[in-house]
């Protein structure tokens, strides 16, 4: 496997000194122990928002640190989650007395961290909420499972959730709006390649030219199943189908869709599955009111793509219209 | 081994340094296990956790049996990441607490400090037996020095006795399907791959009896 990389136990730390060189102006990184933080934070009397997860899914947390999503990020190596230690200094980092939210994705790695985490910070007095992000329907059977993973809707309740943050609310409220976000919103993956990562140098699946994984995560794991990969019109409704009845998504609903790249499928693939998915949706007479098209939330190299629909309201779309001024997302500022 | 037949405390450290030596050896067949059901990940994250501990050791006071094995876990805690880093920080913690103070721990002792350890990892997974997990070899492990214990066993041969609990807990995983952690994802197609947690922790237990069987 090739990668444009120099030394693969220093891919983490080059990359995050890539960020520091890019967006200094506006993001501080501290390496020891590793977080992304606002330069201007805290930002008193404002609610921090902190997220983390493994490193691999760039642009998902760094690239969404600034004014109107999150206050800071803690990057773990390649899909490993940060520690508590790293979490604890960057939720000290962004407290500016209105207390902090962790914003954490359903996996047990980050779950367990976060919760270390959370405990150590309010042992020092911060207070904090935290909020599990589990809208993937690839995984049925949650009773046998460790839940639900994390997959779209985090980057959509870091932005919602960053925007009433800005405005002033408390932590209470935006801890409450994010959860509505994750109970609003549903998603499911494919992928057309397994990914590689640069400690193990092999792909993390093997999958004939002919075939697909459908329902997988972002951890280059396998799907919930494999199949002969069809049209992008018949793998959309495949997704799109499980995505829509599982919330469910009804005619008259005005929703967010998110069409998702892993990382390695180009933005005109990408494209197309927005049009299958929006003829998808208006034949179910469901309105797409906003939408999201790109690599966000990506699986290192894989080639695949993810759908998430966050159901929305006049609130939610207000806040998701806020401005925002972030390395990967920007609008309004 | 003393001659009480106790886990002294230069062999607990002993025991660390050896569970890193075999982490190091069996790196890449962990991180085989792991790319099978999980993410691929245990074999390097372990192994960069216990060099951090073993740097550590190297300057530190290693009377107090808590103490150290405290600082263990804090490293884990902080170096490991992924589910490993607080479930295996947790273990020590725990035993650290249970071992508060101590320069030396009988058979008695290292059980209830190894049963401190694997309840703490139990709550903090929130997982129970058979859900192919770390706990699958470590609580037969336990289960069998309470056993050699109730025996008049010595501790070497009771630390080997808990090592092979652990090894066929361990080697049990192989049918089950994974309920917790990141293989659970994978439903049946978690069945016929052994556990790498399992599989870390049966080394945990191996290097504790070749500890005692040494000292």
């Amino acid at each position: 496997m090739k990668k444009l990389i120099n030394d693969p136990d220093a891919v983490t730390r080059e990359a995050l000194e890539g960020m520091e060189a890019a967006h200094g102006d506006r993001l501080r990184v501290s390496y020891e122990p590793a977080f992304v933080v606002r330069a201007d934070a805290p930002v008193q009397g404002k609610v921090g928002i902190v997220s983390g997860g493994g490193a691999g899914h760039e642009p998902m947390h760094g690239g969404f640190v600034g004014p109107g999503m999150l206050d800071a990020a803690c990057p773990g190596e390649v899909f490993t989650s940060p520690t508590p230690d790293q979490m604890l200094e960057a939720t000290k980092a962004v407290d500016g007395g209105a207390g902090v939210l962790h914003i954490v994705k359903n996996y047990t790695g980050d779950v367990l961290n976060f919760e270390m985490a959370a405990d150590l910070a309010k042992s020092d007095g911060i207070e904090v909420e935290a909020v599990v992000i589990n809208d993937d329907v690839a995984v049925e059977d949650s009773l046998y499972t460790a839940g639900r993973r994390g997959v779209g809707a985090t980057v959509l309740a870091e932005k919602i959730c960053g925007a009433a943050a800005a405005q002033g609310r408390s932590l209470a409220d935006v801890a409450e709006l994010c959860r509505r976000v994750n109970g609003s919103s549903r998603s499911m993956g494919m992928a057309l390649t397994a990914c590689t990562t640069p400690a193990s140098g092999e792909p993390s699946f093997e999958l004939p030219d002919d075939e697909m994984e459908i329902g997988i995560g972002i951890h280059g794991e396998p799907g919930r199943y494999r199949e002969k990969l069809g049209p992008a019109s018949q793998v959309v409704e495949r997704m799109a189908t499980a995505v829509v009845e599982d919330l469910p998504y009804e005619s008259g609903d005005r929703v967010l869709a998110f069409v998702n790249g892993m990382g390695g499928t180009p933005l005109i693939e990408l494209y197309i599955v927005y049009r299958d998915l929006q003829r998808f949706l208006e034949g179910r007479g469901v309105a797409i009111e906003r939408n999201l098209i790109g690599n966000y939330i990506t699986s290192l190299e894989m080639a695949g793509c993810s759908i998430t629909l966050l159901k929305l309201d006049d609130e939610l779309t207000a806040l998701w219209d806020e401005p925002v001024n972030t390395p990967a997302l920007r609008w309004g500022a | 081994m003393s001659a009480e037949g106790a886990f002294g405390h230069e062999a607990v450290a002993d025991w660390l340094r050896r569970f890193a030596a075999a982490v190091a050896e069996h790196k890449a067949e962990l991180v085989r296990l792991d790319t099978a059901i999980g993410d691929g990940d245990h074999g390097t994250n372990l192994d960069r956790g216990m060099r951090k501990v073993v740097e550590k050791l190297d300057g530190m006071d290693v009377t107090d049996i808590g103490a150290t094995l405290k600082a263990v876990g804090m490293t884990l805690v902080s170096s490991v990441g992924g589910a490993a880093g607080p479930l295996y920080g947790t273990l020590f913690l725990q035993m650290g607490t249970s071992a508060g103070g101590r320069d030396s721990l009988d058979l008695e002792g290292w059980t209830a400090a190894l049963d401190a350890g694997v309840q703490g990892v139990k709550m903090r997974g929130k997982a129970e037996p058979g859900d192919k997990t770390m706990l699958d070899a470590l609580m037969p492990a336990v289960e069998a020095l309470r056993g050699a214990a109730g025996e008049g066993t010595a501790l070497p041969d009771a630390l080997t006795r808990s090592a092979d609990a652990a090894r066929e807990g361990m080697e049990a995983t192989i049918p089950l399907e994974a309920r917790k952690g990141r293989a659970s994802y994978l439903g049946p197609r978690s069945v016929g791959h052994q556990d790498p947690g399992a599989t870390s922790s049966h080394l945990l237990l191996r290097a504790a009896a070749e500890a005692a069987g040494a000292a």
